[in-house]
């Protein structure tokens, strides 16, 4: 049965209704399902991305100037050739494993992706990247909403979030999306042990199924609870799985590891979420030092996108797999005084599967800061967007997901050229 | 010992952690209105807490030695956690949470920036303890509890962890860095929606020179962080903004000599302490933390409690004292209308289970787990809260928590619980009036005796005792009805 009640997200603004379909059984139906499942796997690169020293115009001129300090030198860029415009551009240095990958064709980057008038808040723009409205964006997650369409009562291994939380992307109103940041640590434990253990967890079984009358915050509790002891067992199983290759110990390496683990014992989950963080540079940005911090963030950036493409190759898992990465701004053009960059406007998505049409998708605007270029905001100083980031999520939700983009993001952001996969 | 004042109940676990057994009492009987006097005026209670770490009777700490606070992050949580099961002044400890969630700032990025043990001291060192008496900015938090919000906000501006934390230490004439001033415009004060971009900049120009100083080598045990204006990196232009500075109604910041260029960012945080955004914005985050998280703060309470601010000039004691005397707060609604935070759950859990023999060292993984590690929120907006502490994951990790608390003080429940061996009804009794959850209905209520009566006829044994007290605390612990206060 599904606990149904409306829970109160912070100030109150927005009111959600979550059910956790807690029923074991449905376990073998999704187990069933799961050898054709598709898996999306959303990565959020948290902080704001300096997309300028991920892709790097490294031929216009004006990206040296005005980034005097932190610029990457084109003699070190990984070239991947021109764009459509003619801009040739070039990977940091530090993205050997996805250069390999992008030589493969797994890999679309698409540049300048935004939204007009991008908000400069890390909050206000993460929720619009979360909800793809950014005329009001409270309410549901996109992927949320896909999760709420599908047919009822959803499996509650649906969704799997790495975080500790869950994060607002896929917050339905009917669909609610487990938080699994440890596989090994998701266990209910007891005081006791033996029978009186099993008669606690059933006590706590009976206990969260209760839907509390006219007591909706405690329902919302309650539900979760339940989704948490539905979901044990098969989490559990996931701590088998024998990845094909070693894993970086960082935080993103062991989440893709889960989401590996949990695609190869086909538990059914379609939407998997994973965040890594450190992107607000301001200061002592460094992406050149053998330390510098945005050095850093490519290297965990990589080593865990890399093993994890590698990983799902070497077990046929690939072409069913596909990651979308974004973050919720690019940065300004130019430097600060801390060697480091604000918060700016477009940044980039990459796109990465076994079925992806791999390349370089939008162009890459001139930087110079004239009144006169079209591609720059913000009096030159931010990237204006080319491609809507709705476009992106549209291609994915028909293409990948097979759902109806118009429905779920309010309006039609198809966009044809946008052949990523 | 039946409960005697549900008022004085909620009261303790809002303004405070909950109140173990012994300090219920004592409140009950001094009663509410002297007990928040009291609560308001921290300065007028002794505050020995800190030197009962280590000594029987309290909770424990961990068994490391030193036990090293300034210098080491996780005995630095340690002895927040044991704060806050045993300060008298709860409201001072509240508060400082308040404001470490309000100027959210981890100890992470400092560490990376100064290294492990500096960062430790401009987080959280005492200065009475401190070699160059380094004021840690919890300690801040403490002092400013319930002071005036401008002074606050400047000592903010002037902390060595903010300086680091939001950039502010290179923040230099000719190509100013944004990330304090946004952060101060976004969430400190105003609130997105009552600024430009525009703000932003002439923001980030007021605060060029606003520095960090070193004395000392990095390495060095008494290296010593503080602030420095640096005059020479000042931007001496004037700054206009779209909301008024002065109280004439001018928007522009006057072009000043490099020397009395600090007063540039007194001038703007004066501006924005007295804006009525930054009133409502308070209001709205006290009803949050101190009324209910289910419903959006009414427009009467905003107005009472914002207009109290603007009319006290920026007095938080005299704000939350409003808080604590609006009729809201006093609404039948309001109790168990919040959800609590992880180290609420905690630190209440510790209080009205016991403590013998347990330690707060037990309590840092979990907490991670549970979504809140101090001196480390997630990013500059502090944690998410509400129902979003209610991951899967999270629930998990209060059951377990839960169960460990439980485990621990089995031998010391069942020696309480033995006066109520006569019946399962009596034992659950015992536990529902022990701890302070909110209602259990029948059906859940019948589920706890029925644990109660599971694996064999009830004797009221000392070994059942012993299995079914730890146990039953166990089951209210992680219910539903024990995560909201």
């Amino acid at each position: 049965m599904a606990v149904s009640r409306r829970a109160f997200l912070e100030g109150g603004i927005a009111a959600f209704t979550w059910s956790f379909a807690a029923p074991g059984f449905l376990s073998d139906l999704a187990r069933a399902q799961g050898a054709s499942t598709r898996s999306l796997v959303v990565l959020y690169l948290g902080g704001g991305n300096d997309s300028l020293s991920m892709l790097v115009p490294y031929t216009d001129p004006a990206y040296y100037s005005r980034r005097p300090t932190i610029a990457v030198p084109a003699s070190t860029v990984l070239q991947i050739g021109s764009d459509r415009a003619g801009r040739s551009l070039g990977l940091h240095p530090r993205l050997t494993g996805l250069k390999g990958h992008f030589d493969t064709g797994r890999v679309a980057i698409v540049q300048r992706t935004g939204y007009p008038e991008s908000s400069r808040s890390h909050f206000l723009g993460t929720d619009i990247w979360s909800t793809a409205a950014p005329g009001a964006p409270a309410g549901p997650g996109w992927l949320g909403r896909y999760l709420d369409a599908l047919p009822a009562p959803a499996d509650p291994l649906v969704g799997w979030s790495t975080s500790r939380e869950t994060p607002r992307t896929l917050m339905g109103d009917v669909v609610g999306v487990p938080a699994i940041p440890s596989v090994e640590g998701y266990t209910f434990a007891t005081p006791s042990t033996g029978a009186d253990a099993a008669a606690a967890r059933q006590a706590a079984q009976r206990i969260f199924s209760h839907v509390p009358v006219n007591r909706p915050h405690l329902a919302f509790v309650n539900g979760t609870a339940q989704a948490a002891l539905a979901t044990l067992s098969r989490v559990a199983s996931v701590a088998g799985d024998r990845p094909s290759l070693t894993y970086p110990t960082t935080g993103l390496g062991q989440a893709l590891r889960a989401v590996a683990g949990a695609i190869a014992t086909g538990v059914g989950t379609k939407v998997f979420w994973v965040a890594t963080g450190g992107y607000d540079t301001h200061a002592a940005q460094n992406p050149n030092g053998a330390n510098g911090a945005y050095m850093g963030l490519m290297a965990t950036l990589d080593d865990g996108l890399t093993a994890f493409v590698s990983d799902l190759a070497n077990r046929g898992l690939l072409d069913q797999t596909l990651v979308v990465q974004f973050s919720e701004f690019g940065r300004r053009i130019a430097e600060n005084g801390s060697q480091g960059t604000d918060h700016g406007a477009a940044s980039t998505m990459l796109l990465v599967g076994g079925r992806v049409r791999g390349g370089l998708y939008g162009t890459a605007a001139r930087l110079d800061a004239a009144p006169d270029n079209p591609g720059l905001e913000n009096n030159g100083g931010d990237l204006r967007f080319e491609t809507d980031f709705r476009s992106v999520y549209a291609t994915v939700i028909e293409r990948w997901l097979g759902a109806d983009s118009v429905r779920l993001l309010g309006g039609d952001f198809r966009a044809p050229g946008l052949d990523v996969l | 010992m039946a409960r005697r004042d549900a008022f004085t109940e909620h009261f303790l676990r809002r303004a405070g952690f909950g109140a173990s057994p012994d300090e219920r009492e004592a409140y009950e009987d001094q009663g509410v209105a002297a007990t928040l006097d009291e609560f308001l005026a921290p300065d007028s209670t002794p505050d020995p807490v800190d030197q009962y770490i280590g000594q029987p009777g309290f909770v424990g700490v961990t068994a490391r030695t030193p036990f090293s606070p300034n210098s080491l992050i996780n005995d630095a949580r340690q002895r927040w956690l044991f704060r806050m099961v045993h300060t008298r002044r709860p409201l001072q400890e509240k508060m400082a949470l308040f404001w470490h969630q309000h100027f959210a700032t981890a100890y992470g990025k400092i560490a990376g920036a100064l290294g492990a043990p500096a960062a430790a001291r401009v987080m959280a060192a005492k200065p009475s303890e401190d070699p160059v008496r380094q004021r840690g900015q919890i300690e801040l938090f403490r002092q400013y509890a319930l002071g005036n919000f401008r002074d606050l906000v400047i000592e903010v501006a002037r902390d060595p962890a903010m300086l680091v934390w939001l950039d502010g230490r290179s923040n230099v004439r000719g190509r100013p860095q944004e990330n304090f001033a946004r952060e101060l415009l976004e969430l400190f004060t105003l609130g997105v929606g009552h600024f430009t971009e525009d703000d932003v900049t002439s923001g980030s120009r007021v605060f060029t020179g606003w520095n960090l100083a070193r004395v000392g080598n990095r390495d060095d045990p008494d290296v010593q962080y503080s602030f420095a204006y640096n005059a020479n990196q000042h931007d001496t232009g004037a700054k206009t903004f779209s909301f008024p500075i002065y109280g004439g109604g001018s928007r522009t910041i006057p072009a000043r000599s490099a020397q009395e260029g600090q007063q540039d960012g007194l001038d703007l945080i004066n501006a924005l302490a007295a804006h009525p955004a930054t009133a409502e914005r308070l209001a709205r985050q006290l009803y949050a933390f101190f009324v209910s998280e289910l419903t959006a703060a009414p427009a009467d309470f905003v107005a009472n409690v914002g207009g109290t601010y603007l009319r006290s000039g920026f007095d938080m004691r005299a704000t939350v004292r409003a808080v604590f005397e609006s009729p809201d707060f006093a609404a039948p609604w309001s109790m168990y209308a919040r959800y609590s935070w992880p180290v609420e759950f905690v630190v209440r859990a510790i209080k009205e289970t016991g403590w013998a023999g347990f330690s707060v060292n037990s309590a840092l993984a979990p907490l991670v787990s549970m979504g809140q590690q101090l001196f480390e929120p997630p990013h500059v907006g502090g944690w998410r809260r509400g129902p979003a502490w209610f991951s899967t994951g999270a629930v998990l990790a209060r059951a377990s928590f839960a169960a460990t608390l439980a485990q621990s003080q089995r031998t010391a429940l069942r020696d309480q619980a033995s006066r109520y061996r006569q019946s399962p009804q009596s034992l659950v009794g015992f536990v529902l009036d022990r701890l302070t959850p909110t209602r259990f209905e029948d059906g859940p209520y019948a589920d706890l005796l029925a644990y109660v009566q599971a694996g064999g006829e009830w004797t009221g044994s000392d070994a059942q005792l012993l299995t079914k007290t730890a146990g039953l605390v166990h089951l209210v612990l992680c219910s539903s009805e024990y995560q909201v206060a």
